[in-house]
């Protein structure tokens, strides 16, 4: 077992964004966190880092875990200069030992000289990507990491994720808003909305009432409304 | 050698101008030009109340400028006014400085020296204490680089890496504060901020890569030092406004020139 939270609570000043959250992660499997904008899927990740404190309950993570972190967005402030080479180095000290594998992982070597704030879109996910690999990470947090890919690319970028997986036996943690590829991939997906509304296989989830409650009832594998009804209530109510 | 005011001078100039290079790299790359200059003001009660109690007002600036900065981090994550907090706490700070300076029998303080500076006043133990600054601030920055980077980019990546943003923070507003505190007697609680961005942000049409960037800067902000202090000597012009003068001058030539070259290409 990587990851196992029990009871988790995490609030922003009075305001509770997560309640009552559980969930355990063992390796190799990948697990899909689907949501309404909001719903706190980007906080129960920065819990996970560590980034934000948590107001209730326990997050075990299994020691030295090395988590490799993609984030939903990157954005460097124009005045810092750096290159793509030297911001993978700040993400480990033996970086001249591992240059093939890093260049294996950005898919060629052009990018290394470039500078960070000139990066297209896609520049920027194979680098963070990348980033997130040096590592050789035993859990992979992906936050929308598809955000800004055309089809073909979130496609791909799937493809990518299964292989880590199988080649590598990572676990994968990610948020997405891909349905359609979500139910294909995942071998768990969690539906969240400020608790977890449902969970388990991607067939069991899609049929589910509260899975429909939160996107739509014409989510039929392909296509989703991302309509949320505020109101909606399980029998555990949101603190707000 | 150290008799010669001039000389006195230069070595105070070159000194703050050194520790304020990587460090105002920094609060350029992170935005925190209004953070440094509200820690600033603070540094002006700091002094205030070091002068009330006879003690060295190098320490009463930094645990002012500390304090303030410190509780304004702490706010901030309860709140999301940054902006207004650190306008509230700065200037509430300088006023209160003044005011209790004003209340101070005695000798005749001169504001103005604290405000923009007397750098032709420093003493040795000055220098000595700058020079201090100086070490301590280079090699905090030195030891804490890589992560120092990385927090500044993204504390959320800088998290998952296993460093924790709070302490590397903390680093920035230490530094920050001895900083001010040094630079009080060469340029002023008003002016201290201009030595750490001006240079910086002069390097940054020159440099490319971060490192490059705060060595730039630190050769910008000497350069602006020396010339700054020897027109002041030469006009007869006030010598911290002289010194952030030329440090503004780079900037301007090294931006034009940028512009210039850029659209050559």
């Amino acid at each position: 077992m990587l990851i196992k939270i029990s009871s988790l609570d995490v609030k922003y000043g009075y305001k509770t964004v997560l309640k009552n959250m559980n969930l355990t992660l063992d390796s190799g499997e990948i697990v899909t966190i689907v949501g309404p904008n909001g719903s706190g899927k980007t906080t129960l990740f920065k819990a996970i880092i560590g980034a934000i404190p948590i107001s209730k309950g326990k997050i075990y993570t299994k020691p030295n875990l090395r988590i490799g972190y993609v984030p939903q967005q990157l954005k460097i402030d124009q005045t810092l200069p750096i290159t793509v080479e030297r911001f993978l180095k700040l993400a480990h000290k033996n970086f001249n030992k591992s240059l093939d594998k890093i260049e294996a992982l950005l898919g060629s070597k052009d990018l290394l000289n470039i500078q960070v704030n000139n990066l297209s879109g896609g520049q920027m996910q194979r680098v963070l990507l990348a980033r997130a690999l040096i590592n050789n990470p035993e859990i992979l947090l992906l936050d929308e990491a598809t955000k800004g890919l055309d089809q073909p690319g979130v496609a791909s970028f799937y493809r990518k994720i299964e292989n880590i997986r199988n080649s590598t036996n990572c676990a994968i943690l990610m948020i997405s808003h891909d349905l359609h590829v979500v139910m294909s991939s995942s071998d768990r997906v969690i539906c969240v909305n400020g608790h977890i509304c449902c969970e388990g296989a991607p067939e069991s989830v899609a049929t589910s009432p509260e899975y429909k409650a939160l996107f739509g009832s014409d989510v039929d594998g392909t296509f989703a409304l991302y309509r949320h009804h505020h109101d909606h209530k399980h029998d555990s109510k949101i603190e707000r | 050698m150290l008799d010669d005011f001039m000389t006195r001078a230069t070595l105070a100039g070159i000194g703050v101008s050194l520790a304020a290079a990587p460090l105002g790299c920094f609060v350029v790359w992170r935005r925190m030009a209004y953070f440094g200059e509200a820690t600033a003001h603070a540094a002006m009660l700091g002094v205030a109340i070091s002068l009330t109690f006879e003690f060295s007002i190098l320490a009463g600036a930094i645990l002012v400028s500390l304090i303030m900065a410190s509780s304004v981090t702490i706010l901030e994550g309860r709140s999301l006014f940054l902006d207004t907090l650190l306008g509230v706490a700065g200037h509430s700070s300088i006023a209160a400085g003044l005011v209790i300076v004003s209340f101070i029998s005695g000798v005749r303080i001169d504001l103005m020296a604290y405000l923009i500076g007397d750098i032709l006043a420093v003493s040795n133990m000055d220098i000595l204490m700058i020079w201090i600054g100086v070490g301590i601030i280079f090699s905090l920055v030195i030891w804490r680089w890589s992560p120092l980077l990385l927090v500044t980019m993204s504390e959320d990546l800088a998290s998952a890496s296993g460093y924790n943003p709070k302490k590397e923070n903390f680093v920035i507003t230490l530094s920050l504060a001895i900083v001010v505190a040094v630079g009080i007697k060469v340029v002023g609680v008003l002016l201290i901020i201009a030595l750490l961005i001006i240079p910086a942000a002069s390097a940054r049409s020159v440099a490319s890569s971060p490192e490059s960037m705060g060595i730039i800067a630190a050769v910008i902000g000497i350069l602006s030092s020396i010339l700054g202090l020897n027109s002041a000597y030469l006009f007869d012009t006030p010598t911290g406004p002289s010194i952030v003068c030329v440090a503004s001058l780079f900037f301007f030539i090294l931006m034009t020139v940028n512009v210039v070259f850029k659209n050559k290409n």
